[in-house]
């Protein structure tokens, strides 16, 4: 067996080899993937690192790859103040509600769009694909949203934007393509209910779809900042984004830094940012090696079958 | 079917279709306000018409062309840069054979997409900051003058465009690698037989191959190059680089939102949603006929 193996394979090797140009094509291959990955890694490790190096490590420029005297300084300055604690109840409560409400309204228009004789289907997706290209625009919405009471309520940031188009689409194919209408006409005999049916058969089938519907929305709710930004006027309402804003992008640290002395309180907001960076994101990339898959899955769906 | 015996189904679907239609379709119809003079007593269907007014007013105002000009001028970077990058990021892991190293490429790669706009800019603040930012250090350490990067005006496209590359690079090299993965094997073989070298392979088998997934992306990257990115550009804009970082979706927020000029400024988002609207069907229109694929 393994002999005729061999056999094989080694006329295929005198016949046709890599030549030195291709070999040379491979080195610059390697050599420039290897420089893509220095250039998007080193600044993510820089920021950890900086995060957890003591403060004059930073602001002296100490810091350029592992973290300089560890501490945890930052972080602990973090967890004590109130506005940003209070920034990641509201980010996590935003997240958790947003997704559900919109991962369920996801499924109910995508289901029943699935289904070959659901009468209007191409109407209610051509309507739905429209808003995709055009939208009445910022102001308009603002109106409508304003209309409605949200202004100013946790309502403005769970329902306005809570379905994506693109997450239609993709889940509907899924739908489309994963249960078999055998199944379907099955439960029809039996008697059972297009609700039952949803419940029984088709949501315990779609698991991967549903992961695909949950982190996309979860990433995209824990991201958000705009809808914040334009909708809520009170600061206790605002989600992590928004406090992160105000500190680091419009260096509004004043308020959390009050009690320390001057040079060490210059230092500790600088460190400060670092720490907020990596608070702000972990939750993401630490799940992320874990689901990367499910992402890939979900984008491929979605590009296979409009 | 019928509606009786399926009436949970149609039961189901009108929570999503009203979202639809009120959140979506109800700011349509709420755009008539680029034609009124909004009146905030009577409200937008009792504000009086204007015609074409607000729009004028806005063609006429001297910053309709730097507005015009630094949308086409980001977007049009973005476009010519960010686009051939992921197909060239894929040409490559697609040749790569080990394993492991192709895993860990696209892992880190892909990982920066799920970075905040917030964030994202926050890191290129602390990097490009003037005093204590790792580029200045750094080029302090090899004994150059620092820089005000987000100061320089000049240089705020070229910080927009290739921070968002590498932001999103890797992201959308995942499309390309799927549709690499879909070309018939046997065209590689016959290649190979035929003496081809790997970069000749790449031209005439990997290339044709993912040439209507590239057709397909091309046109609706064009089709969203007025409504580029303006969170980003918003949070990195500043005093000294507004010249240049001064967009139209940035300058509908200030005078409609933060000015309350509201019917103004729904005409100018009006005028540019329409342009890319014309866009979207224009380039779709071009590729049906040059290459016979086209997203509808």
């Amino acid at each position: 067996m393994a002999s005729a193996k061999i056999a094989m394979q080694t006329p295929k090797r005198q016949t046709i080899k890599d030549s030195m140009g291709d070999r040379i094509f491979m080195i610059v291959i390697y050599t420039i993937l290897t420089l893509v990955l220095i250039a998007v890694v080193y600044p993510l490790i820089y920021i950890l690192s900086s995060s957890i190096s003591s403060p004059s490590a930073v602001t002296s420029g100490r810091v350029w790859l592992w973290p300089v005297d560890i501490s945890f300084k930052g972080f602990k300055v973090l967890f004590d103040t109130p506005q940003i604690m209070q920034g990641y109840g509201n980010s996590l409560f935003y997240t958790v509600a947003g997704t559900m409400i919109s991962v369920v309204l996801t499924v109910m228009i995508a289901y029943p769009m699935s289904r070959k004789s659901f009468f209007g289907r191409t109407v209610i997706m051509m309507l739905i694909t429209f808003t995709m290209l055009f939208s009445g625009g910022l102001i308009p919405t603002y109106m409508v949203v304003k209309e409605f009471g949200m202004i100013d309520s946790r309502w403005a940031l769970l329902i306005p934007n809570a379905v994506w188009v693109w997450q239609v689409i993709i889940a509907r194919s899924f739908f489309q393509n994963s249960i078999p209408d055998e199944l379907f006409e099955a439960s029809e005999i039996d008697g059972c209910s297009d609700i039952r049916f949803m419940q029984s058969v088709v949501l315990p089938l779609s698991k991967p779809i549903l992961a695909v519907l949950f982190l996309m929305y979860g990433v995209g709710q824990w991201n958000a900042y705009f809808d914040a930004l334009i909708y809520l006027k009170s600061s206790n309402l605002f989600p992590l984004q928004l406090v992160l804003r105000s500190i680091i992008i419009m260096n509004n640290s004043a308020s959390v830094t009050d009690a320390l002395k001057q040079v060490e309180r210059q230092q500790l907001s600088e460190l400060l940012k670092y720490s907020l960076i990596v608070v702000a994101t972990l939750p993401v990339l630490i799940m992320y090696p874990f689901v990367q898959r499910y992402f890939v899955q979900g984008m491929l769906v979605g590009s296979v079958k409009g | 079917m019928s509606f009786k015996k399926h009436w949970q189904l149609y039961l189901i679907v009108i929570p999503p279709v009203l979202f639809f239609l009120i959140f979506k379709y109800y700011p349509m119809l709420n755009a008539v306000l680029a034609f009124k003079d909004y009146n905030v007593i009577k409200g937008i269907w009792g504000s009086p018409w204007v015609g074409f007014k607000n729009f004028q007013l806005f063609f006429d105002n001297p910053m309709f062309w730097t507005l015009a000009k630094n949308t086409i001028l980001v977007s049009g970077y973005l476009l010519l840069a960010g686009f051939p990058i992921p197909i060239l990021l894929a040409l490559m892991l697609n040749e790569i054979s080990n394993g492991r190293f192709k895993r860990l490429v696209q892992l880190v790669t892909f990982a920066p997409y799920f970075i905040s706009t917030v964030v994202m800019v926050s890191i290129i603040m602390l990097f490009l900051a003037p005093r204590l930012g790792f580029a200045n250090v750094a080029l302090n350490y090899f004994g150059f003058d620092s820089v005000n990067f987000l100061g320089e005006a000049s240089m705020f496209r070229s910080i927009y465009v290739w921070s968002d590359i590498w932001q999103t690079a890797g992201y959308s090299a995942v499309i390309y690698l799927a549709a690499l993965s879909g070309i018939d094997p046997t065209l590689y073989e016959a290649a190979k037989v035929d003496g081809a070298s790997r970069f000749q392979k790449i031209v005439h088998v990997d290339l044709p191959g993912i040439l209507p997934t590239i057709t397909i992306i091309l046109i609706l990257n064009v089709g969203s190059v007025m409504a580029i990115g303006f969170e980003k550009i918003y949070l990195l804009q500043n005093q000294l680089n507004i010249v240049n970082s001064e967009i139209i979706a940035t300058y509908v927020y200030k005078i409609g939102l933060l000015n309350a000029n509201y019917s103004f400024a729904t005409a100018v988002g009006l005028f540019n949603s329409l342009i890319n609207l014309v866009l979207l069907f224009t380039v779709n229109g071009l590729a049906k006929r040059i290459t016979k694929s086209s997203i509808w």
